[in-house]
């Protein structure tokens, strides 16, 4: 699809009416440029008043009780679950499993099919440029289980180097896990060839949505994803929520995550017996208002639209990317705008990020700096840390020039 | 964070800050240093080497190393410069008022463990403590 540029900030300015945390003026008097969406996006007023409607009128606990407001609730509950299951076209929403967001959902993989799967022998393959939430669980039931561990290596572009992958994707390959997007290098991944590649040494596939589904069209059946991973708070949705989806027969022949309530279908002193998938996996009272806020957000994504979220983000990436390519001494980390999503991550000539960060704060502007939970893919890279400007559906070209603008304002405060 | 005081400066890049960040003193290494410690923030990754030649209980040589922001920067050389001199027993007193005070600027609470970091090693180092310095 093809939108014209002034099509595209017309609607943007309509949009940003819907976040009202937009509007606001920061204590220094400047207005906020907030490009920090990677790390978590703002709300609109929608997904607000649907959790302050919860809390309101139906407050309750979920499938137990048998009056109004306990059916007021699951029901609202359950239909939460459905609207995120045709959001990413999975085939049913009991394969939607609500959890506490993408970091969770990782490790109740690693906890549960990694612990019925995984043994000396296999190799589980994650990648370099992983988040930290996509290391650590393999690291840690590497520990456990006697596993190995490997990664495919990235290029000096920040690219998957598909050249190495047929050395660390064999048949010892159990599990192949990587990110759909990458939330430092900006890279979009090739799924389809990852997922053949695994598929043709008989691996399952863990992929880390927590950057892609925000931020564009996502169907797993067509991805062929055995798990699908994804956060609900960088997607206009409540913090403490987020998605495990899974192929079914995958999801059914895992042993539980947690025990407690909700998770049992009977419970006897001599032993207890699952409750059936999605809620073997969700013990204990749910994130009832997160999860409600949850099918808000995916409501408010598909009235706006996803291929035109996508495209309104590349428009704003590529004048981000040649505008900051303008200043002296920026390096911008990663490959071509055309092979990435929302985000630039950057280093500044001889000033630290987090003094690129303070300094860019009394514009306005709100960025990441850091590691970004991606420190072998710093290390890679050869730099400690990095500046992070991320993008979502509400930013205009106008808070890219503010951005430009402070960057300019940095090197002058160091007199660089 | 309101602070009071002479020479206090609300701008976080005053110049003798960012001075000590271009060119710091007393960064290096050391030769055969009687106590030396190493020490990071897992939050933003900076970190901080610290060295002293001691006599008598006395520093009489220190010198720092690492990188990170200008703050953790320019405080761990200006603190080394403040040392060299003191005894042991005076360092175990220096606490965050006194980085504050050396530095002469506001810190809000994010930025406070970087100008916090070079006394945290510098102690750790000395006694063995490993707590953020209050």
């Amino acid at each position: 699809m093809i939108f014209s540029e002034t099509l595209l900030s017309d609607r943007t300015q309509k949009l940003r009416q819907d976040f009202p945390i937009l509007q606001r003026v920061l204590p220094n008097g400047r207005p906020l440029v907030y490009l920090d969406n990677a790390a978590s996006s703002q709300k609109p007023e929608s997904v607000i008043q649907t959790m302050d409607d919860y809390y309101r009128r139906y407050n309750a606990n979920v499938h137990r009780g048998v009056h109004t407001l306990s059916e007021e609730a699951t029901e609202a509950f359950e239909i939460a679950r459905e609207k995120v299951a045709k959001f990413i076209h999975a085939p049913s929403a009991r394969q939607i499993i609500f959890t506490r967001g993408a970091t969770e959902s990782i490790n109740l993989v690693a906890y549960t099919w990694g612990r019925a799967n995984l043994g000396p022998g296999d190799e589980v393959l994650i990648t370099e440029m992983e988040h930290h939430a996509n290391i650590v669980p393999w690291q840690i039931m590497k520990e456990q289980l006697g596993f190995t561990l490997r990664y495919v290596p990235i290029t000096n572009h920040g690219l998957l180097d598909l050249d190495e992958l047929p050395e660390v994707l064999t048949e010892r390959t159990k599990l192949f896990c990587f990110m759909h997007a990458s939330n430092v290098v900006g890279t979009i991944n090739p799924v389809q060839e990852l997922v053949a590649a695994a598929r043709a040494v008989g691996a399952k596939v863990l992929i880390d949505g927590a950057q892609s589904v925000p931020h564009m069209p996502i169907d797993v059946q067509a991805l062929d994803a055995d798990f699908y991973v994804f956060s609900g708070h960088k997607m206009c949705g409540p913090t403490g929520i987020g998605v495990l989806y899974g192929k079914r027969e995958l999801l059914e022949a895992m042993p539980p995550f947690m025990g407690g309530g909700d998770m049992i279908r009977e419970v006897k002193l001599s032993g207890s017996k699952w409750n059936s998938v999605p809620f073997k996996f969700e013990a204990g009272t749910p994130a009832i208002a997160e999860a409600i806020g949850l099918g808000a957000a995916v409501d408010y994504l598909q009235q706006v639209g996803m291929e035109w979220i996508h495209e309104h983000e590349r428009e704003i990436t590529r004048y981000a990317y040649a505008r900051m390519a303008e200043v002296e001494g920026l390096r911008i980390l990663g490959p071509k705008p055309e092979q990435r999503g929302g985000l630039i991550a950057f280093t500044l000539n001889g000033i630290h990020p987090h003094d690129v960060s303070a300094i860019l704060d009394r514009s306005g502007v709100a960025v990441r700096a850091g590691h970004h939970c991606a420190q072998p893919l710093h290390d890679r890279l050869g730099i400690h840390a990095s500046a992070r400007a991320s993008f979502y559906l509400y930013n205009t070209r106008e808070e890219v020039d503010v951005l430009v603008d402070a960057l300019h304002k940095a090197q002058d405060v160091f007199s660089l | 964070m309101q602070r009071k005081g002479i020479g206090v400066s609300d701008d976080l890049y005053r110049e003798a800050i960012l001075d000590y960040y271009k060119h710091p003193r007393r960064k290096g290494r050391l030769d055969a240093p009687d106590i030396q410690h190493h020490d990071h923030n897992p939050f933003c990754g900076d970190e901080i080497t610290v060295e002293l030649k001691v006599k008598d209980g006395v520093v009489v040589d220190a010198a720092f190393d690492g990188h990170g922001c200008a703050i953790s920067q320019a405080t761990a050389s200006m603190l080394m410069e403040e040392i060299v001199g003191k005894s042991l027993d005076e360092i175990k007193t220096l606490d965050k008022e006194f980085i504050l005070d050396m530095l002469g600027i506001e810190i809000g609470p994010v930025r406070l463990k970087c100008a916090l970091l070079p006394l945290k090693v510098l102690k750790a180092g000395a006694y063995g403590l490993e707590e953020w310095p209050e």
